[in-house]
C-alpha cells in the first residue's frame, strides 16, 4: 500500500481504525459505556460530583476491583474461579480475627496468605488434577465458606473490629483526591507491572492456545496454577477493602463478588474463553457497573421495580460488550 | 508410549473397561455413601430412607435436566439461571392458583408459559447476540430476581394448591412419593428425546462439532434457542414440584439449584465441554448429591464443618472422573 500519498485525515481514520480493529474494539466498547453512564449520572444526579458521593462511589468499588482484577487474571489463563468471593471473605475473617493479637502489619500478611493459599488449592485441583474449573471451584467455595464460619462464627458477641486508623483512612482524602481512589489507582499500576512479566506472557500464550503453549516450552500448569494464586491474592486484597469499609468481617458476606466479578470482566472485553483482554478493561467494567447502581439510585425508581432495571441494564451492558468478542467465533 | 497399550488393555478387559464408565461408578459411588451412611447411622440405608431420598432428589434431577441438555450442546453452553427460574415458577404457581385446586391448571401453564419466556431471552442472548452462555445467563439471574420482585411485592402471596401437594407428595406403590413417578416419567422422556428424537440427536451434533452440524444443514441458531427454552421449562416444572413440597414460595425457595444442578451433570459424567454424556448419569449424580446431603445432616456436624465436609467430597467425586485430558503433543 502506498501511504505517503493519501491525505492526514484519511491516514488519521485509517490508522484509528486500525487501532481500534487491532483487539481494542472490546476495551474502547467499555470506555465508550463507561463514558455514557458518567454522563447519565450527571445529568440525573445533582449531588454526583460532590465530594461525599465520590468518595462513597470509590470505597464501593475498591472491594469488587480487586477481586475482578483478581479473577481477570484467572480466566486470562482459560480459568474461570467461583469461589473467588468467598476466598475474600475467608481473608476477612481470618485478617480481623488476628488483627489484635498481631498488630495489622502480621494481620496483612496472614490475610494475604489465606487468599493465595486458597487461590493454591483451587490452582492445583484444576491444572494438576485437572478438574473442570467451574465445578472445582464451586466445590471448593464450600470449604472456603465453612472455615470461614468456623474462623468467626455468625452473631459471636464481641466481633473483631479493624483499628480505626484504617477505617477512617479508607474514608479520608489525600492531595484531594478520596484514598479510595488512589487505591483504585494502584491496583491498576499493580496490573501495568504484572503485565510486563514472563508470567503474564505466559498467561496470555496459555489462554490463546494451550496446546501451542505447551508445544512452545511453556509450563502450562505452573502458570495456570499460578494465575490461581495470584487471583487469591487479589481477593484479599479486595477483603481488606471490605474490612475498611465496614470495620467488621462477617462470615456471610462476598459471595456475591463472585458473579460480579465475571460481570465486569466481561463488559471490560476480556474474553471469557481466556487469552484475550486485560484487568484495565476490567477495572472500566467495574466502573462501569458502580456508576449503573449509582444511577439507579438516584433515579429513585419504586423500589419493586429497582431490581430489575437493575438486572436489565447489567445484561444491556454484556450484551453490547458481546457483540464484539462473538464476531471471533464463526457461529 | 506406553499409553496405547494401556488403553486398549482398558478396553480389552471388560471390569475396567466398565469402571470408566460415569453411570456405572456414579452408582457405584452412591452404594458406598449408603454403605458409610449406614456404618455411622444405623438405618441410613433402609429402604425408607433410600426412598425417601429419592423423593428430594427428584427437584434437583428435573431442574438438572434442563442443564444437561444446555450442556450437551456445547460451546460453552451454560445455564446460571435455572436456579432462579424455578423460584419465579414457584412464585407464579402460588400466585396465579391463590390455592385453589381449580385454577391450578391454569397456574402450571403460565409458569411454563413465562419462563418458557425466560429461556427464550437467554437462547436469544446466546444464539443471535452471542454473549457467552455463562454471562448471558448470569445476567438473567438478575432480570428474574427483579421480574419476582416486581410480580410479587418482595412477599410472594398464595400456597399450594392441595392436589399439587397431593400430588407432588402422595404415595403410590411401595411407598414411593408422587414427586419420584413424576422423575420418573421425566426421565424415561428425556433419555428417549435424547436419544431417540432428531432434536436430540441434533443436540449432540451441536456440542460435538458446531461446525459440521452447521455444514450438514443443522438451523444452529435456533436449536441453540431451543437448548436454553427447554432448561427453563425443566426449570418450571422442578419449580413447581417443589411449591408442591415446600407448599408456600418464597422469593429464594429454589436458588440453591442454580450451582449444584452443574455438578450433578458433571458427576453424572457430562463433560462441560459438551457433546459427550446423557441423562441417566445426571440422574444417578442427583441422587448421589442428595445422598451426600443427607448424610452430612443424620452425621449432625456443626454448620461449618457440614460446609467442608460438602466441598471435599464434591471435591472427590469430581475427581473421580470429572477430569480432563493431559496436554500431550
Amino acid at each position: 500500500m502506498n501511504t505517503p500519498t493519501l491525505p492526514p485525515t484519511t491516514t488519521l481514520l485509517r490508522d484509528a481504525r486500525t487501532w481500534l480493529l487491532r483487539g481494542r474494539l472490546p476495551i474502547a466498547t467499555a470506555v465508550a459505556l463507561l463514558v455514557a453512564t458518567l454522563f447519565a449520572n450527571l445529568i440525573v444526579a445533582d449531588n454526583f460530583l460532590t465530594a461525599f458521593n465520590l468518595r462513597s462511589i470509590f470505597a464501593n468499588v475498591i472491594p469488587l476491583a480487586a477481586v475482578a482484577v483478581g479473577q481477570t487474571v484467572i480466566v486470562l489463563g482459560r480459568g474461570i474461579d467461583l469461589s473467588i468471593g468467598v476466598i475474600a471473605t475467608l481473608s476477612s475473617v481470618v485478617t480481623v480475627s488476628v488483627v489484635e493479637p498481631w498488630g495489622l502489619p502480621a494481620a496483612l500478611l496472614t490475610g494475604l496468605a489465606t487468599g493465595a493459599a486458597c487461590g493454591l488449592v483451587n490452582g492445583l485441583l484444576v491444572a494438576v488434577i485437572r478438574l473442570q474449573p467451574i465445578v472445582a471451584t464451586f466445590a471448593t467455595s464450600f470449604v472456603w465458606a465453612g472455615l470461614a464460619l468456623y474462623v468467626l462464627p455468625p452473631g459471636t458477641a464481641a466481633a473483631p473490629r479493624m483499628p480505626d486508623v484504617i477505617v477512617l483512612g479508607y474514608r479520608g482524602a489525600f492531595l484531594g483526591a478520596p484514598n479510595a481512589a488512589w487505591l483504585l489507582l494502584l491496583i491498576g499500576l499493580s496490573w501495568l507491572v504484572l503485565k510486563r512479566t514472563r508470567l503474564l506472557r505466559h498467561v496470555y500464550a496459555v489462554g490463546g492456545d494451550e496446546q501451542a503453549a505447551f508445544a512452545t516450552g511453556v509450563r502450562v500448569a505452573r502458570v495456570q496454577v499460578l494465575t490461581y494464586v495470584i487471583g487469591g491474592a487479589y481477593a484479599s486484597i479486595g477483603s481488606f477493602a471490605m474490612l475498611a469499609n465496614s470495620g467488621s468481617a462477617d462470615a456471610l458476606a462476598g459471595g456475591g463478588l463472585t458473579l460480579a466479578s465475571i460481570a465486569a470482566l466481561v463488559i471490560g472485553g476480556t474474553r471469557l474463553s481466556g487469552g484475550a483482554g486485560g484487568a484495565g478493561g476490567t477495572i472500566v467494567g467495574v466502573l462501569v457497573l458502580q456508576l449503573l447502581t449509582s444511577l439507579l439510585v438516584a433515579l429513585r425508581p419504586p423500589t419493586d421495580v429497582r431490581q430489575l432495571i437493575d438486572g436489565l441494564l447489567v445484561i444491556l451492558a454484556l450484551a453490547l460488550a458481546g457483540l464484539w468478542s462473538g464476531r471471533r467465533r464463526s457461529r | 508410549m506406553n499409553l496405547a497399550t494401556l488403553r486398549t488393555r482398558a478396553q480389552l478387559s471388560e471390569p475396567r473397561a466398565l469402571l470408566r464408565n460415569p453411570v456405572v461408578l456414579s452408582l457405584l459411588v452412591l452404594l458406598a455413601l449408603f454403605a458409610a451412611g449406614n456404618v455411622l447411622a444405623p438405618g441410613f440405608a433402609s429402604y425408607g430412607s433410600f426412598v425417601n431420598t429419592l423423593r428430594i432428589a427428584a427437584f434437583l434431577g428435573v431442574i438438572a435436566a434442563g442443564q444437561t441438555i444446555v450442556i450437551l450442546g456445547g460451546g460453552e453452553g451454560i445455564d446460571l439461571s435455572v436456579g432462579k427460574i424455578a423460584t419465579f415458577s414457584t412464585v407464579v404457581v402460588a400466585q396465579v392458583s391463590q390455592g385453589q385446586d381449580e385454577r391450578l391448571l391454569l397456574a402450571i401453564v403460565a409458569a411454563l408459559a413465562y419462563c418458557g419466556l425466560i429461556g427464550l431471552a437467554n437462547g436469544i442472548g446466546v444464539a443471535y447476540l452471542r454473549i457467552p452462555p455463562l454471562v448471558m445467563t448470569l445476567g438473567m439471574v438478575g432480570v428474574v430476581t427483579g421480574v419476582i420482585r416486581v410480580y410479587s411485592g418482595g412477599q410472594p402471596e398464595g400456597r399450594a394448591p392441595a392436589v399439587l401437594s397431593q400430588v407432588v407428595n402422595g404415595t403410590v406403590l411401595g411407598g414411593v412419593r408422587g414427586s419420584v413417578w413424576i422423575w420418573l416419567i421425566v426421565a424415561v422422556s428425556t433419555i428417549w428425546l435424547l436419544r431417540r428424537t432428531t432434536f436430540g440427536r441434533r443436540v449432540y451434533s451441536l456440542g460435538a462439532n458446531r461446525e459440521a452440524a452447521f455444514l450438514s444443514g443443522i438451523n444452529v441458531q435456533r436449536n441453540l434457542v431451543l437448548l436454553y427454552v427447554a432448561s427453563s421449562l425443566y426449570a418450571a416444572l422442578g419449580g413447581i414440584m417443589l411449591l408442591g413440597f415446600a407448599g408456600a414460595a418464597s422469593i429464594n425457595l429454589a436458588d440453591q439449584y442454580q450451582l449444584i444442578s452443574i455438578a450433578a451433570v458433571v458427576i453424572g459424567g457430562t463433560t462441560l465441554a459438551g457433546g459427550i454424556g446423557g441423562y441417566l448419569g445426571t440422574a444417578v449424580g442427583a441422587v448421589v448429591l442428595q445422598t451426600m446431603r443427607n448424610l452430612l445432616i443424620v452425621l449432625d456436624i456443626p454448620a461449618a464443618g457440614r460446609q467442608i465436609v460438602n466441598g471435599v467430597i464434591l471435591i472427590v467425586l469430581l475427581s473421580l472422573y470429572g477430569r480432563q485430558r493431559r496436554l500431550r503433543q
